[in-house]
């Protein structure tokens, strides 16, 4: 039972833990990304279309970073080359994804593919309770696992990483040790995109494996909530996503089980939790224990008078 | 001496404005040349053209005999040009370390923690510095943020170093230190362009003296040539000073009483803690600190922009910490920052809208609910020839003012409602002479008419010349009071680094 709920939770949390890293990423060179939703449904409809003509979920995954990763670049154009809205922008993002996904998705519905297999890891896989949940799974939820480790070492232990953090802090500091910010911003934002593309393949290659229109139902906008609630770190997105994906796990469970609340308001649940954790994390935020990126939100411009 | 840096002619617009119009000056290795001007004269564009920030219109620059053209910072730091900006470029939410790293060059991408922290150390201890290379850098004092700039500098081998009013945020004592090590480096053959407007330490550390106005660089003169009277009157030109005389006629009544302050910042730490402080009627009370231990929340507290968490205001008998009433019984002026905007005016409106932003609902300046322009052009006549405003033509906006003229503005303003108590803080920061004159003139004059006067400044011979007591603030807390006429420099010095003294 426990090992069936926490399956589900890391299989639900999953996507949300993809387009949380990618935002974070994006969010720590400075750049507010509010087109995660939208770019989640395009890497769906980019990884079912990709699976469905190549017959390969691997080729399906490449194909959801790539066109994400174009798709991302529209908004690293506007907000880091002509220093736009960030808000703006983003919004726009989202609605272009949702509205452009219905358009080429009409033909997708009802269309079905193999989906991703489970690949049980040797030995680990018969541990007691952990075994099926983290080590059962398939290779997207692996994958993400080691991209918490890389995204965290990325961070923290490269001159890169070291540099990213610097142009998201304080751009025109960055500028002056000679590091270009609006190339480092570019790439935070496409490459972000990218894997905010592969969390809306999980969805249409893992959990169902088909193309529904939009089918990510919010979760962008849950991961938006989370990079947040994580403090712009990788583990404490691990975390919010998988406590996402459990109260959605649970949820779901409930539906199964047969009660009297309302379908409606189970489903709600994660979506209250996510207004929750807002709450909270924004309490705390201003209590001072600020982790967000003094850049954050802010076009660079170096002959700006400020 | 062949010189190390040569500039040319140099100007740069921005849409507008001509924020330098025509500069030249040069370098020699091992000088220290410092750049004298007011704010706005272009001391900070000029720096930024050198370093590559901006591009000039034309003009040219020669580094050691070639012609340079800098279209980075990173340009002019592979060239051995560093800069200490006034705003540190420093990142407050990494380590020391992490701060230092980023700055140096060829740094593989997976770096040996280890082997830079003893290079940095190493640079550190030459200079008997007290730095914690793990401390995150927003927990460390201003002073300590700057030795981080220039060990960033050093260990990049710069040749000529830019150090832009580095002065401002350090006590004496600091001075002096910051001083030796330069001297240290001059030593070594390196340039150094100081920015500066404190007399004193021009006259200490300059090699040469090159003298900004208005975008110009109207003077260069050696060592010998130049004195205070004599750079001062280069940098007024023209301008008139204005004579003021101080008598002491401080009464024991006291207007405002401040009872146990508190104020939090951001981040939930105090930056007013437990502060306590009386001030009487027609008196001019300095308040001495280090920038950055809590003047600025002073200031902000007592004309209401800060929110206060404990403590008490009192005037007289009456409680003011919550009331309406303490506009108009406390007025505050500020400095006038470089960039000119965050300050008391609305740079986008003209002299006139400015000049009435406390009074527009006063009927003087309305006729039910339109405004009545002729009131309000004749409102501004009056200020602009009483204050001896340069305005520019009618209509335009404040920001393209002087410095001194938007501060004109300001006082014109702020004293038009005869407020009981002033608030000034670095009334005078960034102004030519004549203007800081000339607003030490309407404090004193103030002072006679009954105004008290709360003077927070960083120049000390400011506060001793117009001061009757002295208070020091230390971390947000009163520290003591210091009398102009007995105490020395130095003793003020020890206690804005936190020593405790008797009260006199």
């Amino acid at each position: 039972m426990v090992e069936i709920l926490l399956d589900a939770t890391v299989r639900a949390g999953t996507p949300i833990l993809f387009a949380t890293l990618g935002a974070i990423l994006n969010e720590r060179a400075g750049i507010i990304n509010l087109g995660i939703e939208g770019l989640m449904l395009i890497g769906a409809l980019a990884g079912f279309a990709g699976t469905f003509y190549s017959g390969s979920p691997l080729i399906g995954i490449l194909a959801a970073f790539a066109v994400t990763f174009v798709a991302g670049s529209i908004h690293a154009l506007i907000t880091v080359q002509l220093r736009g809205n960030q808000i703006v922008s983003g919004l726009a993002l989202t609605m272009f994804g949702i509205g452009v996904t219905a358009l080429f998705g009409r033909g997708m519905v009802g269309l079905t593919i193999g989906g991703l297999e489970r690949l049980p890891l040797p030995g680990l896989s018969q541990l007691p309770i952990i075994g099926r949940p983290f080590f059962q799974q398939d290779l997207l939820i692996y994958t993400s696992f080691v991209l918490v480790f890389l995204l965290w070492f990325f961070l923290y232990r490269t001159r890169t990483g070291l540099a990213l953090r610097t142009v998201g802090e304080n751009p025109a500091a960055a500028d002056t040790c000679g590091i270009s910010v609006s190339l480092y911003r570019f790439f935070a934002v496409t490459t972000g995109a990218g894997l905010v593309g592969i969390g809306g393949a999980y969805l249409s290659l893992a959990m169902t494996p088909m193309w529904i229109e939009n089918m990510s139902a919010g979760r962008g906008w849950v991961a938006v909530a989370l990079v947040i609630f994580s403090g712009w770190s990788s583990g404490k997105a691990m975390f919010g996503a998988y406590l996402f994906g459990g109260i959605t796990a649970m949820q779901l469970r409930f539906q199964a089980i047969g009660t009297d609340i309302s379908t409606h308001v189970l489903q709600m649940l994660p979506y209250v939790f996510t207004i929750l954790v807002l709450v909270v994390s924004t309490i705390r935020l201003q209590k001072g224990s600020s982790q967000q990126p003094q850049g954050l939100g802010l076009p660079y411009d170096r002959e700006d008078r400020k | 001496m062949p010189e190390l840096l040569q500039i040319q002619n140099i100007r740069k617009t921005f849409p507008g404005v001509v924020a330098l119009d025509d500069v030249s000056f040069t370098v020699a290795p091992g000088e220290i040349h410092t750049l004298l001007g007011e704010n706005g004269a272009g001391k900070s564009t000029l720096m930024n053209v050198l370093t590559g920030l901006y591009h000039p219109d034309s003009g040219h620059m020669q580094l050691a005999g070639e012609p340079v053209h800098f279209t980075s910072p990173r340009d002019s730091l592979s060239r051995g040009i560093g800069m200490v900006h006034q705003h540190f470029m420093l990142v407050p939410a990494h380590s020391v370390f992490e701060n230092i790293l980023l700055a140096l060059e060829r740094v593989p991408q997976f770096y040996n923690r280890k082997h830079y922290q003893q290079k940095m150390q190493k640079l550190i201890d030459t200079f008997e510095l007290d730095l914690d290379l793990d401390a995150d850098v927003w927990k460390l004092s201003i002073g300590a943020q700057q030795w981080i700039e220039l060990i960033k500098l050093l260990l990049r081998d710069c040749r000529l170093l830019i150090l832009d009013e580095p002065t401002a945020v350090l006590t004496p004592q600091e001075t002096d230190r910051l001083f030796k090590v330069l001297r240290l480096l001059q030593q070594q053959g390196k340039s150094i362009i100081f920015i500066s407007h404190k007399m004193r330490e021009v006259m200490e550390i300059s090699d040469r003296v090159t003298i900004l106005k208005k975008g110009s660089s109207i003077a260069t003169l050696k060592r010998a040539e130049f004195n205070a009277d004599i750079l001062a009157r280069l940098m007024i030109g023209q301008d008139r000073i204005p004579e003021w005389q101080k008598n002491l006629q401080m009464s024991e009544k006291v207007v405002l009483d401040i009872r146990n302050l508190s104020v939090r910042n951001d981040r939930g730490l105090a930056d007013l803690d437990d502060f306590s402080l009386q001030l009487k009627e027609g008196e001019i009370l300095g308040i001495a600190g280090v920038a950055g231990n809590g003047q600025k929340a002073l200031a902000e507290a007592l004309t209401g922009l800060k929110e206060i968490n404990k403590g008490k205001i009192f005037a007289g008998d009456m409680d003011m910490t919550h009331s309406t009433a303490r506009a108009s019984y406390i007025s505050g002026i500020a400095h006038i920052p470089e960039d000119r905007k965050s300050i008391g005016i609305a740079p986008d409106l003209d002299v006139a809208d400015n000049l009435i932003m406390k009074s527009f609902k006063n009927t003087l300046f309305r006729r039910g609910v339109f405004q009545n322009r002729r009131a309000i052009r004749r409102n501004a006549e009056e200020k602009v020839s009483r204050f001896a405003i340069k305005a520019g033509p009618e209509g335009s906006p404040v920001r393209y003012l002087s410095g001194g003229n938007i501060q004109k503005v300001i006082i014109a303003r702020e004293l038009s409602e005869q407020p009981r108590v002033l608030v000034a803080l670095y009334p005078t920061r960034g102004l030519d002479i004549g203007s800081a004159e000339y607003i030490h003139k309407v404090i004193v004059d103030g002072a006679g008419r009954g105004m008290s006067t709360i003077l927070i400044a960083e120049d000390l011979d400011e506060l001793l010349k117009l001061s009757d007591r002295i208070a020091v603030m230390f971390r947000g807390r009163l520290i003591g009071y210091a009398d102009p006429r007995q105490t020395s420099r130095e003793e003020i010095g020890l206690m804005m680094s936190g020593e405790q003294r008797e009260q006199p």
